[in-house]
């Protein structure tokens, strides 16, 4: 997915490029067409480090702080997510990012019924603070940032991050961590969803209101434009709903009583860099100008630092192929390039088996290497946002900040992203943009090398990370140990304060805290939450 | 008597919440003609067979893509043969390593489509080989 639309002669040369975001690109650009759209340096760009930050947010850039390096990491038992943690960090990884499986992130213990064989597969297995006690051991958490990839019990595991590193000795004032937190992009794009939308924007508001006050170095959200582009939609919508999801959060919020200004310096983005390249760099440009425009002109932040557009751009998955997957290994290094050229901050690169399975070790340190050579040997970091002043980017980036404006107003004609993801328009949009992508992918309409055009014939089986039924087996002994060790009737109590927490406007958080640190289990609590909230049913959007 | 049009029953079994390479299917297979009965996520497989049962489907389609290919299937199929929905084709789609494709089908899944699998290919699949009345 990502490809641009090519209409050709019969010589193949090029009549017409349409990019997904429905933008058409020109033979070539001159100083007539910065004339056309009126550029102003001051206006349009502004200095790196400078308002509206379209350039960069910080004014040095890759020259003052390299890439942090974060890729996606954790599988099956606690004790063998540690090992890969110190592995990666020992190779130079920066900070962390943790992968856990669908049990926990469904918010089922490991021993129960829907978790059957699924403990420990797609990421690391978490029942109760016992388990992060061993994934983080020996790893300094007052110096590595996690991002913890997590969303509809986000809150469970910020407040269970934050035991953790109390028990180590850390202050809760020191840690860093990012959970996803981002519950509406779970139900457009991801499927990880336990709770209605209402009481899960609440969710996301306490955790928001609670680090605002006790966690200050943690971004208690990361909104993943990410995961809706993956399920179909376009650069330009993905930048949209992303920021339409942003405000949905800060309106909880601000509802409580705050402004925006208090707290919107936390949010973080995750946001997708696969496809064409131009369209991936003006994407990140007109983003980090229209998030500042934005916030300053409805909310009315003034703060310079909370006008940054701050997160994880990372290389996207379904750019990836298991055909030819070697190819893969090419595009990964292409994609780190686009983040460069976006001016990522922080960064993850899709390895190069992603396409089957998560990373195995070879593949996820190749991913390392590819940022490692961009930055330490062919200059990357030498100047910032080189590509500004060009005709053709700053006319791109223009066009691309208006198909942003025009894809949100769509949404807020409806009444907002609350609104329009609870009447399944944003999952119709998102599917049928999928669908005719696809539909064009195979009729040969856009080109995907190894795919549909130069193919060998040959589909390469990719390095599966192979499920081990033991893990299943490890967990849910150590849930039984738990279980008779731990003070029953103190986790009872808690889980008790919890729910009344629930019942009423009171922040979940604090008791969630005290949840965690008594041991009680994931699914212990998330159930607290199932009583109290009920779930989430799909709308019919097919 | 007027040939009905095949109904497929298309579930997402387990915890997986990828769900844009079911939908996309979903959309060809309807424009192919097909009625499609999509499941939501989350599905578990007794209450796909219940489901399968109620709609009166030709066709089960499972989309897994978070490797737990094996284990559903086994499931599924075990259930299908205890109530006797043998004339129900199965097939499954999604992340399947190619060295389980023949364990899948030892089982008693008749079409297997991993991701990039033309629709153009499930949908003569489909037409040849499920049992209409």
């Amino acid at each position: 997915m990502g490809v641009a639309t090519y209409i050709k002669d019969e010589k193949d040369a090029i009549k017409e490029v349409i990019l997904q975001s429905g933008i058409k690109v020109k033979p070539f650009y001159t100083p007539d067409d910065l004339a056309r759209i009126g550029f102003d340096y001051k206006k349009d760009l502004g200095d790196t480090g400078e308002f509206p930050f379209t350039r960069s947010i910080h004014p040095l850039g890759f020259r003052s702080r390299n890439w942090t390096t974060r890729q996606y990491t954790g599988f099956g038992t606690p004790e063998e997510t540690n090992e890969r943690f110190k592995l990666m960090i020992s190779h130079g990884q920066t900070g962390l990012n943790v992968a856990f499986d669908l049990p926990t992130q469904m918010g089922y213990d490991s021993d129960d019924e829907m978790a059957e064989g699924e403990v420990g597969r797609v990421g690391m297995a978490v029942d109760s603070l016992r388990d992060f006690e061993i994934a983080f051991k020996d790893i300094q958490l007052n110096r590595i940032g996690a991002g913890l990839t997590i969303n509809a019990v986000a809150s469970v595991m910020l407040a269970m991050y934050q035991s953790v590193a109390e028990g180590f000795g850390y202050k809760k004032a020191e840690i860093s961590a990012t959970p996803q937190n981002d519950i509406l992009k779970e139900i457009v794009g991801r499927g990880a969803w336990i709770y209605p939308v209402e009481p899960a924007v609440r969710l996301i508001g306490d955790s928001i209101e609670y680090a605002m006050k006790e966690l200050p170095r943690c971004n208690p959200v990361s909104i993943c434009g990410y995961h809706i582009r993956e399920s179909g939609c376009t650069p330009a919508q993905e930048i949209s709903y992303a920021f339409l999801i942003a405000f949905a959060y800060m309106d909880n919020v601000i509802a409580r009583g705050y402004t925006a200004e208090e707290f919107v310096g936390r949010f973080s983005f995750n946001l997708n860099i696969y496809g064409n390249l131009w369209e991936t760099v003006a994407k990140f440009r007109a983003a980090r100008k229209l998030w500042a425009t934005l916030l300053r002109e409805r909310y009315g932040v003034q703060n310079k630092k909370a006008l940054f557009l701050r997160g994880i751009f990372g290389g996207g998955g379904s750019g990836m192929t298991k055909q030819q997957p070697e190819n893969n290994i090419v595009r990964g290094a292409y994609y780190a390039l686009a983040a460069a050229l976006s001016g990522a901050q922080t960064t993850a690169l899709c390895s190069f088996d992603e396409a089957y399975t998560i990373p195995t070790e070879r593949a996820a340190l190749l991913s390392l290497r590819t940022f490692q050579i961009l930055m330490d040997e062919i200059g990357l970091r030498d100047t910032v946002d080189p590509l500004a002043g060009s005709y053709f980017m700053e006319t791109l980036t223009r066009e691309m900040e208006e198909k942003i404006l025009e894809e949100m107003e769509k949404v807020e004609k409806m009444g907002g992203m609350v609104e329009a993801v609870a009447s399944g328009y944003v999952q119709r949009e998102v599917g049928r943009q999928a669908y005719e992508f696809e539909r064009k992918l195979q009729a040969g309409e856009v080109t995907k090398v190894g795919v549909n055009k130069y193919t060998e014939g040959v589909d390469m089986e990719v390095e599966l990370h192979e499920y081990n039924e033991e893990w299943a087996r490890l967990q849910i002994e150590r849930l039984r140990e738990l279980k008779k060790e731990r003070d029953n009737r103190a986790v009872s109590d808690s889980l008790k304060a919890l729910k009344k927490a629930a019942q009423g406007q009171e922040n979940v958080m604090p008791y969630l805290v005290d949840c965690c640190k008594g041991y009680a289990t994931v699914g212990e609590m998330a159930n607290v939450f199932r009583d109290v909230f009920g779930e989430y049913k799909e709308p019919g959007i097919f | 008597m007027a040939e009905r049009n095949i109904r497929v029953l298309l579930a997402k079994p387990g915890l997986d919440g990828h769900d844009r390479g079911a939908k996309v299917v979903a959309h060809a297979m309807r424009e192919a003609g097909m009625e499609i009965i999509y499941t939501g996520l989350h599905q578990t497989v007794a209450s796909i067979v219940n489901q399968a049962v109620q709609e009166d489907v030709d066709v089960i389609g499972l989309s897994i893509m978070s490797g737990a290919h094996i284990p559903i299937c086994k499931k599924l199929m075990g259930m299908i043969k205890d109530q006797g929905l043998e004339d129900k084709l199965v097939v499954v789609g999604g992340v399947i390593p190619n060295k389980d494709i023949p364990v899948l089908k030892e089982l008693g899944v008749s079409g297997v489509f991993p991701g990039g699998t033309y629709f153009d290919d499930i949908v003569k699949f489909i037409k040849e080989n499920a049992a209409r009345n």
